[in-house]
């Protein structure tokens, strides 16, 4: 009879289950794991600072952050995606299709993306033509295009030092990835003059392409985890030089040694006043159908663009983002609760 | 029958004096070479199984054992009632719209007048160094106290607060001079005066319960990180998987192994449950989201939705195992029960499966370990997350987001802040505690029901 008695408790705990899906007491968030370390900054001092509970947070991407956003709305679907990127056409006709239409973007500041080497090797100052040269996989050889066949990055520009080329780049599922290819591939590809004569052999479309398609001889390797398995790569082969967020620069400037782009030095500084090429803002889109449903998202949303922690001395830049400097703006935005065109 | 034929020859009688006791023929030194040569592989086998696992704990001690002790300032605070009660009416509900930024403050300048009370000089120190030397905690620390006892308001108060994660790792020897002198988040200067406030006794490295207690923490705070959440998290889902499967994996192979027929069905059943046995978890992960998430409206981060996906995992070892222990028991025992009259189901309840309890406690607790370290499944309900707020009391508190061991693992491997690796390791630590616990509650249930016929 004991076995009895342990399956009616079992189909009271799964009966039970039909009574939680109302309204939440917790908000969700999912998304890119750039932007992850702001928003758990901001949710412990969001929890600590009011009675609301703290949000939670999951990280993976921000495609995927983005896909689980757009599956729906209503109190089992998430209520904010973080996004290292722009929301894609794509992207927001599937959300539009779920019936999740009133989404609201919020740009929460600027993040930089740094090239870092082992603090152990040379110091390296790059230009985007470097890169574009080292890791694009067609380049343009006595003014035809060939395959890249650079193995040193003392070829690819005499000034850099002569080490072998080995660069560990986000993977396709990172919205770090598209900001490398159109702030820094692509970059350099006009740079260099390599733009033109990709357009002049494969016409316009084609030759944008060209030239952000990286390599795939072994010299650019995908990195598909977070940044943390970039610096073990960097750790494992010293000759290696990793694209990282600023953030987590700064948290590791004693393992890494990081290289200029033109001759600009990264820092927060630097991106704020524009000088420093490769930087992107950071969004957060919110479902405003969710003000309703889940206690304490607007504040949290408010909470997360205002002065005390997104302004340039709040905790947010002291941890690497770059604040926004139309910050104003923006709170004014998530106070009128504007959404997306 | 004694008519072989006497070999007459003495010469062809001496290849059988050859195989005598006292001289080995060269088969017989084959075979014994042979024995010799597969013995000392099977103990080469274990002996490397074993450095393997000695390098492994090693390695996870050594890094992890840092988690359990943590650095501690002890300053006098004095609580500014202008900047922490503006109003000056003591209002709990006034204060806490005072946010823990201007608490902070409140520490800094705490912090500089200890320092200078102590009469401390270092070359080079700033400001901006001194404030750096406690965890951003701390002012949480001081914020909850406050609003606890709005009274504390205009006194000067004495407090244990954490130090920051760089200044704790150098006492833990994670950061040295030379690597502070290139890391951007600390500085010799600080470090030095952090050795001078350890002299005089205000900084003290001792043992910390916080890390098993405390939740998660973000980023800019890895001092005050801890794994209770993750613990809680586990337990709900190994008491939600120990409800369902063992109930309904026990009463599945009852029925297969006593009353079902034996025919092309339970054929079928049967090699299905051994498939599923060797499923990846990663599936019953994606079953999970479908079926509990989408479709039943289950919340999203919620043990009970891990714990059903669980039990889904561990079900074909619990009747796999189970089925195996009801074998175990003697055919004479139920003959012997239908002898003097019992029915079947008698039969089963009163004798077969009292005898083979055993075997189905060490299957199932063995289920339970292995449910207890998955991590893949949990990947796609939302588990894998960074939850601060503990789950409430069972059963409402399975339905509260909450994070898991193995889980905690896997996140903080993946923070900026190094701090975070020790962490982890801490926190292999306690899951392994754990599974050790399991494993001998398993050895011991076995040893204490076992019968022997």
């Amino acid at each position: 009879m004991k076995t009895a008695k342990f399956t009616v408790s079992a189909l009271a705990i799964v009966a039970a289950s039909a009574v939680a899906a109302q309204a939440r007491e917790q908000i969700q968030i999912s998304g890119s794991s750039t932007v992850l370390p702001y928003a758990t900054i901001v949710a412990e001092a969001f929890g600590e600072n009011t009675d609301y509970r703290t949000p939670v947070i999951e990280s993976g991407g921000t495609g995927a952050g983005l896909q689980k956003f757009c599956e729906g709305v209503g109190t089992n679907t998430i209520d904010i995606a973080n996004a290292s990127r722009q929301i894609r056409e794509g992207e927001l006709a599937a959300c539009q299709g779920n019936g999740v239409t009133e989404i609201m973007e919020v740009r929460i500041g600027y993040d930089g993306i740094v090239f870092a080497s082992s603090a152990n090797g040379p110091d390296f100052a790059f230009t985007p033509a470097d890169w574009f040269n080292a890791l694009s996989a067609k380049v343009v050889v006595d003014g035809a295009v060939a395959d890249n066949s650079a193995t040193n990055w003392s070829q690819v520009n005499p000034d850099l030092p002569d080490q072998e080329i080995l660069a560990f780049v986000p993977g396709t599922k990172h919205g770090t990835r598209e900001v490398f290819e159109e702030k820094v591939i692509l970059a350099g590809c006009e740079e260099s003059g390599a733009l033109e004569v990709f357009t002049a052999e494969l016409g316009e479309d084609a030759a944008h392409e060209a030239c952000m398609t990286l390599r795939t001889d072994g010299r650019a390797v995908d990195i598909d985890g977070d940044y943390t398995e970039t610096l073990a790569r960097i750790d494992s082969s010293p000759n290696g030089i990793g694209v990282f967020g600023l953030a987590f620069y700064e948290n590791n400037t004693d393992k890494l040694s990081v290289g200029t782009i033109s001759g600009v030095t990264p820092s927060t500084e630097t991106i704020a006043s524009g000088e420093y090429p490769v930087s992107r803002p950071l969004f957060i889109y919110v479902k405003k159908a969710h003000f309703e449903q889940v206690d304490g998202l607007k504040e949290f949303v408010e909470f997360f663009v205002s002065d005390d922690l997104a302004g340039p001395d709040g905790p947010l830049a002291e941890y690497g983002l770059v604040s926004d400097p139309e910050l104003a703006d923006i709170q004014a935005a998530v106070a009128d609760e504007t959404v997306m065109q | 029958m004694t008519d072989l034929p006497m070999p007459q020859n003495p010469a062809a009688a001496q290849p059988a004096q050859k195989s005598s006791l006292l001289s080995q023929d060269d088969r017989t030194r084959r075979r014994n070479a042979a024995e010799k040569r597969f013995r000392s592989y099977g103990a080469a086998a274990i002996g490397l199984a074993l450095a393997a696992l000695v390098v492994l704990m090693i390695t996870i001690i050594s890094a992890g054992s840092g988690a359990f002790r943590q650095t501690y300032l002890s300053i006098p605070v004095a609580l500014n009632a202008e900047q922490l009660d503006p109003e000056g009416n003591r209002d709990p509900a006034e204060m806490s719209k005072v946010l823990t930024l201007r608490y902070g403050s409140v520490l800094d300048s705490a912090l500089a007048a200890a320092v200078e009370n102590t009469g401390i000089q270092i070359e080079g120190l700033s400001d901006r160094e001194i404030k750096g030397l406690i965890s951003r905690e701390a002012a949480a620390q001081v914020r909850n106290r406050v609003l606890a006892d709005p009274e504390l308001v205009g006194q000067t108060i004495e407090l244990d607060v954490l130090v920051n994660g760089r200044v704790d790792g150098y006492f833990k020897g994670r950061v040295t001079m030379a690597s502070a002198a290139r890391d951007a988040n600390t500085s010799p200067e600080q470090l030095m005066l952090a050795d001078a406030l350890a002299e005089r006794g205000m900084l003290v490295t001792r043992f910390n319960w916080n890390f098993v207690t405390n939740p998660d923490a973000s980023d800019q705070r890895p001092e005050a990180a801890g794994v209770g959440v993750a613990i809680l998290g586990s337990l709900y889902m190994m008491l939600v998987v120990l409800f369902l499967a063992v109930p309904i994996g026990v009463a599945a192979s009852i029925y297969l192994e006593e009353f079902a027929p034996k025919n092309r069905w339970t054929d079928i059943i049967e090699v299905n449950i051994s498939n599923l046995a060797a499923v990846p978890s990663i599936v019953f992960g994606i079953l999970g989201l479908a079926a509990f998430i989408n479709f039943a409206g289950l919340p999203q981060s919620a043990p009970i939705v891990g714990g059903l996906v669980l039990t889904l995992m561990t079900l074909p070892t619990i009747i796999i195992s189970t089925r195996a222990a009801l074998k175990a028991v003697p055919p004479s025992i139920r003959d012997a029960a239908l002898g003097v009259g019992a029915s079947r189901m008698q039969s089963v309840f009163h004798h077969v499966l009292p005898l083979a309890m055993p075997g189905i406690l060490t299957g199932t607790i063995i289920g339970l370990a292995q449910a207890l370290g998955e991590t893949a499944p949990l990947l796609l309900i939302g588990m894998v997350a960074f939850v601060r707020e503990f789950p409430g009391a069972p059963p409402e508190g399975l339905f509260d987001p909450a994070s898991a061991l193995p889980v905690q693992v896997y996140n903080w491997t993946q923070r900026a802040d190094p701090a975070f690796i020790e962490r982890a390791s801490g926190a292999i630590i306690v899951l392994l505690v754990f599974l050790l616990c399991m494993n001998l509650l398993a050895i011991w249930l076995r040893r204490r029901f076992e019968r022997r016929w």
